[in-house]
């Protein structure tokens, strides 16, 4: 069941949130991981896979580290569920 | 030689999710044990289906982030720290000066077992990236020293139940070197899971009193069958009097001494001598400059096991001779259940309140004394007098591990 960008911005940052307290209407499109939500490597795995689950798709360990925007996450997951 | 002294005190343990709940609840006679609702205790069909489980959840207390971080164990760590730390009225020290010495005696347990559910359910992707950090038997320690900003280091003693209170007992050693300016010093546990229960259950360790949850934990009484697993942590923070005066801290007994002894006998079994756990009586006296014939007060480790009891009325009988029955003695466990690699540094707690308060706390659910341990065994508050008082806390762990700390008031 594919979702829309919406979806996943709000499903990520409903993740985000779990993980880390910071609040979901921080986590914009344009917003850093590390830079601006300052989600530290641990957390950015934890959050990685419980994004695998929720969404039913995979995230290679190589393809995390191109994710540095909560947009280029929002679209990469996107796309894998296609 | 310093004197060295207890300045905060902090706990959360089934009696009560801080010092002044606990303390009085336990003055009360109340009962921490009660029958666990969880749906494992069916679907394992565990053989025993009670313990004493914390009155407040850590989760209750901490920030979230905390929760998912940290084991319960160095949850209940963390919160009896952030107590006594404010109950000592967060002392201005160099954070290299603060030293961290807090025991477990198992480590993070729920975590572990929940990883390998994951991994055997889910595959390792599932795995949680923090499982080691939060499973490894120093998470507590560390959460301490991260919690109060303390850099002097952060040690682990792991003694099975001798371990809070051989914490204790490194505590008074760091401070008479000068390794510190304080320390912080405890233990925890929280292993309340279907594994332990039916390991500690399958060597027959456990109460199996199914019935009647808040009556199972009854040292010394005829009818004892086990002990009761309990959860918590407790905490003490000490330093030199010379210190504490100068920062104008209050006060609440001396930490006069502690001994370490080991049985080199049987991995589970007392020594049914009991000369292991004599001889650290008798090393914690001898630190502490007394004799025994100074000692007014005992909170006993007696656990409610047949054997465990026994073995260390032998072991006070040797040390005290026949005044051992005109010493008040409390076995709190009765209310509080076994806290484990917790249960010294609660037990310390009690043994520290009842010289500064001067009251013995009672020993519930005894209904009918062992001929066989002939002790003054306090079964309802009792005051311990004007003059000066000298309590022991025992602690003895598998392993053959023996711990005493003694306390003296101070007036």
């Amino acid at each position: 069941m594919a979702h829309t960008t919406e979806e996943v911005l709000a499903g990520l940052a409903e993740l985000v949130t779990d993980e880390t307290g910071i609040e979901a209407d921080q986590v914009t499109l344009e917003k850093s991981f590390t830079d601006d939500l300052d989600i530290d490597s641990i957390s950015m795995m934890t959050i990685v896979v419980n994004a695998e689950e929720k969404f039913d798709v995979k995230i290679p360990d190589d393809e995390v580290k191109n994710l540095t925007t909560v947009g280029e996450a929002v679209e990469f997951i996107t796309k894998a569920q296609a | 030689m310093s004197t060295i002294v207890v300045t905060g005190v902090g706990t959360t343990n089934p009696l009560g999710g801080n010092v002044a709940d606990t303390w009085k609840a336990l003055l009360a006679g109340e009962s921490g044990i009660s029958t666990l609702e969880h749906e494992w205790v069916a679907a394992h069909e565990l053989p025993v289906t009670f313990a004493g489980q914390a009155k407040v959840p850590a989760a209750d207390v901490l920030e979230r982030q905390e929760v998912k971080r940290l084991d319960p164990s160095a949850q209940f760590a963390l919160v009896s720290a952030r107590e006594a730390w404010a109950d000592a009225g967060a002392p201005d020290v160099a954070p290299e000066r603060i030293l961290v010495d807090y025991a477990t005696g198992i480590g993070g347990l729920w975590t572990l077992l929940d990883g390998w559910d994951t991994l055997r359910e889910k595959g390792p992707r599932r795995v949680l990236p923090m499982t080691i950090p939060m499973l490894m038997p120093n998470a507590a320690a560390a959460a301490v020293s991260m919690g109060l900003g303390a850099k002097g280091g952060a040690r682990t003693v792991v003694s099975a139940c001798a371990s809070g209170t051989e914490s204790i007992a490194n505590a008074y050693e760091h401070l008479q070197l000068g390794l510190a300016d304080i320390v912080v010093a405890g233990g925890t546990e929280a292993v309340i899971h279907p594994l332990p229960i039916a390991a500690f259950a399958a060597m027959q360790a456990l109460s199996k009193r199914n019935d009647d949850p808040a009556k199972a934990s009854r040292p010394y009484d005829t009818n004892r069958d086990g002990f009761v697993l309990g959860e918590g942590a407790a905490t003490l923070i000490l330093e030199t009097k010379e210190h504490a005066l100068a920062r104008g801290a209050k006060i609440y007994a001396e930490l006069a001494g502690g001994g370490i002894t080991s049985d080199s006998y049987h991995i589970t079994a007392p020594d049914p001598e009991g000369v292991g756990a004599s001889r650290a009586v008798h090393a914690a006296l001898k630190q502490a400059g007394a004799q025994p014939d100074d000692v007014t007060h005992i909170n006993a480790h007696a656990t409610s096991t047949p054997v465990g009891d026994v073995a260390e009325y032998a072991a006070l009988h040797s040390v005290f001779g026949d005044r051992v029955k005109d010493i008040p003695v409390s076995a709190t466990k009765a209310s509080t259940g076994h806290l484990l690699g917790g249960t010294g540094a609660l037990e310390a707690l009690f043994a520290v309140l009842a010289v500064h308060e001067r009251i013995a706390p009672p020993t519930i659910n005894l209904d009918d004394q062992d001929e066989a341990i002939p002790l003054d065994v306090v079964t309802s508050p009792r005051k311990l007098g004007a003059d000066p008082q000298l309590a022991i806390s025992n602690s003895f762990g598998f392993g053959g591990h023996n711990a005493v700390v003694a306390f003296r008031s101070l007036d």
